[in-house]
C-alpha cells in the first residue's frame, strides 16, 4: 500500500481526464472527455440518463478503464494504480446506497477503516464521529441494521461510510435521488455545509439541476458521451446555450407555478 | 407378532442399520458440500462454466438411482467397496441442489451492495467471504436441507449393492414379502428425514443474516 502523499502540488489537479473515450460492446459511451478537478472543488456532472455521467464517474475509481485516453488521479493514470489502493482513497456513494444488510450501521461505517487495519479503538471513535458528522446523533443508530432505517438515514450512513477512512476524493452517483423532496433538500444543505468544512474533492452525478446549483462549484453539462461545457453556477444560470437554458427553464416552471397560486 | 414387538426384538439390528445409514448420509453430505459449494461459487465467477456444470449435475440427477449404482459397479476403485460406491453415487445426487442454491444465493445479492463493495476497494476475496457468502447462507442452507432429505431416501437403495443401511430391511422384506421387515427400514428412514429437515430448518432460521 503506497504511503499517502504528504506534500501536494497545489496546481496539480486531483482528477484529470485526458481525451477519454470509452466504448462497451460497440456502443460509444464516452467521447473525447477532457476535464480537470482541483483540490477542494465540487464538480457536478449534469445530464440526462444515458449521457455518460455514471460512466465518467466510474472511470475515476477504475470500476471502468478508458478504451482510449487516460484518467489521472493525483497525477497518476488510474491504470497504473493498484485498483484496490486507488478505491480505498476514494469515497463512493451511490443512489441505492448499497449498505451491507447483514452489518449493523456501526459495522458498515467501520468497514474500510478495518480493512485498512486501523486499531479497534480508533475505529470505534471514528464511527461515533462519523455518525455525528452526518447528523445521526444520540448513539442509538450504531447497533441498528440498515433495514431498520428510513431512506434518509440510510443515505446518511452511506455518506458516513464513504468518509470514514478520510478519503481525499468523494464520488457520488445520484446520491440523494431516491429521497423524498423534503429529506433531499435537508440532506443537500447539510452536505453542502459538511463539504465547506471538510474540503474534499467531490464529483457528483445528477440529473437534478437544482442539486447541481446547490452543491456544485462547477457544473459539467454532459450530452451523448461528451462534456458539452463546464460552467460556474453563476454562468450556468445566465448561459445562453440551449441545453443549459432548457435546464433553467425547467426550474422556472416551478417559480411560475408558485406565482400563479 | 405386533410391529412394536418386532421393533423391540430387533432393536439392536435396527439401531445398527440406522447408524450405518447416518454414516453413509453424513459422509455423503460432507463430500457434497465440499464439492458443491465451490462449484456453485465457480459458476457465478465463470458464467461460461454454468451450463456444463449445472448440466452435468442435472443429468446425474435424472439417472435412476438403482441404475446409477449398477453403472458404478464395474468402476475399478469403486466396485470393490460397496460403501465407497454408495457414497460416490449419493454425492452425485446431492450435488445439484447445493450447486444450484449456492450460485442462486450469490446471484441474488443486491447489485448495489456488490457495486458499493467493489467501489470502496474490497478485493474479490473480501467481497466473496464478507458479503456474498454470508448473504447467501440461507439459500445455501435450503439447498443443503433439500439434498440431505433426498440423500436419506436414496441411501436406502445403497443396500442393493451391499452398502448396508436401513435399505437392508426394505430389500429383505421385499424378498420375503414381510411388511414388518420393510417397515423396520422405512420408518426409521422416514424419521431420520423428518429429523434432519427439522434440525436444518432450525439452523437455517438461526443463521438468517438479517433479523
Amino acid at each position: 500500500m503506497p504511503a499517502r502523499t504528504t506534500h501536494k502540488d497545489a496546481s496539480q489537479p486531483v482528477i484529470e481526464f485526458r481525451n477519454v473515450h470509452f466504448s462497451l460492446s460497440g456502443r460509444q459511451l464516452l467521447n473525447d472527455v477532457s476535464l480537470t478537478v482541483a483540490q477542494g472543488e465540487t464538480l457536478v456532472l449534469l445530464g440526462r440518463s444515458g449521457a455518460g455521467k455514471t460512466t465518467a464517474l466510474k472511470m475515476i475509481n477504475r470500476l471502468l478503464a478508458p478504451t482510449q485516453g487516460e484518467v489521472l488521479v493525483e497525477g497518476r493514470a488510474t491504470t497504473e494504480w493498484d485498483p484496490i489502493a486507488l478505491r480505498r482513497r476514494i469515497g463512493y456513494v451511490i443512489q441505492d446506497v448499497g449498505l451491507f444488510p447483514h452489518y449493523t450501521v456501526a459495522q458498515n461505517i467501520a468497514l474500510i477503516p478495518k480493512l485498512e487495519g486501523w486499531p479497534g479503538e480508533r475505529v470505534g471513535s471514528r464511527v461515533k464521529e462519523m455518525l455525528e458528522t452526518v447528523g445521526l446523533h444520540g448513539g442509538k443508530f450504531e447497533q441498528r441494521y440498515p433495514s431498520q432505517l428510513s431512506g434518509g438515514q440510510r443515505q446518511r450512513v452511506g455518506v458516513a461510510r464513504a468518509l470514514a477512512a478520510d478519503p481525499e476524493i468523494l464520488l457520488m452517483d445520484e446520491p440523494f435521488g431516491a429521497l423524498d423532496p423534503m429529506t433531499r433538500g435537508e440532506i443537500q444543505n447539510e452536505f453542502k455545509a459538511l463539504e465547506g468544512r471538510l474540503k474534499k474533492t467531490v464529483v457528483i452525478v445528477t440529473h437534478d439541476v437544482g442539486e447541481a446549483l446547490v452543491l456544485g462549484t462547477r457544473i459539467g453539462l454532459m450530452e451523448a458521451g461528451r462534456i458539452a461545457r463546464i460552467y460556474s453556477p453563476h454562468d450556468f444560470v445566465h448561459a445562453s446555450d440551449p441545453m443549459a437554458a432548457a435546464y433553467m427553464a425547467q426550474l422556472r416552471v416551478y417559480d411560475e407555478a408558485k406565482r400563479e397560486k | 407378532m405386533s410391529l412394536l414387538e418386532f421393533f423391540q426384538r430387533h432393536q439392536r439390528e435396527i439401531l445398527q442399520a440406522t447408524w450405518e445409514h447416518v454414516w453413509l448420509v453424513g459422509l455423503t453430505m460432507i463430500f457434497a458440500i465440499a464439492i458443491g459449494v465451490p462449484l456453485g461459487i465457480l459458476v457465478t465467477r465463470k458464467p461460461w462454466l454454468s451450463k456444463p456444470i449445472l448440466g452435468s449435475a442435472n443429468v446425474a440427477e435424472t439417472i435412476p438411482s438403482l441404475a446409477l449404482f449398477g453403472f458404478l459397479l464395474p468402476v475399478p476403485w469403486l466396485g470393490g467397496r460397496a460403501d465407497r460406491l454408495a457414497i460416490v453415487a449419493l454425492t452425485l445426487y446431492a450435488l445439484l441442489p447445493i450447486i444450484r442454491n449456492t450460485s442462486a444465493g450469490i446471484a441474488n445479492v443486491d447489485r448495489a451492495v456488490r457495486e458499493a463493495a467493489r467501489g470502496m476497494g474490497m478485493t474479490d476475496g473480501q467481497i466473496l467471504f464478507q458479503v456474498e457468502l454470508p448473504l447467501s447462507v440461507p439459500t445455501m442452507l435450503a439447498g443443503i436441507r433439500i439434498a440431505t432429505v433426498l440423500t436419506i431416501g436414496i441411501a436406502t437403495i445403497a443396500a442393493a449393492v451391499g452398502a448396508g443401511g436401513l435399505g437392508e430391511f426394505i430389500f429383505r422384506g421385499l424378498a420375503m414379502v414381510n411388511d414388518q421387515l420393510i417397515l423396520a427400514g422405512a420408518i426409521p428412514a422416514a424419521l431420520l428425514a423428518l429429523g434432519a429437515d427439522f434440525v436444518l430448518g432450525l439452523v437455517q432460521h438461526g443463521l438468517r443474516p438479517v433479523r
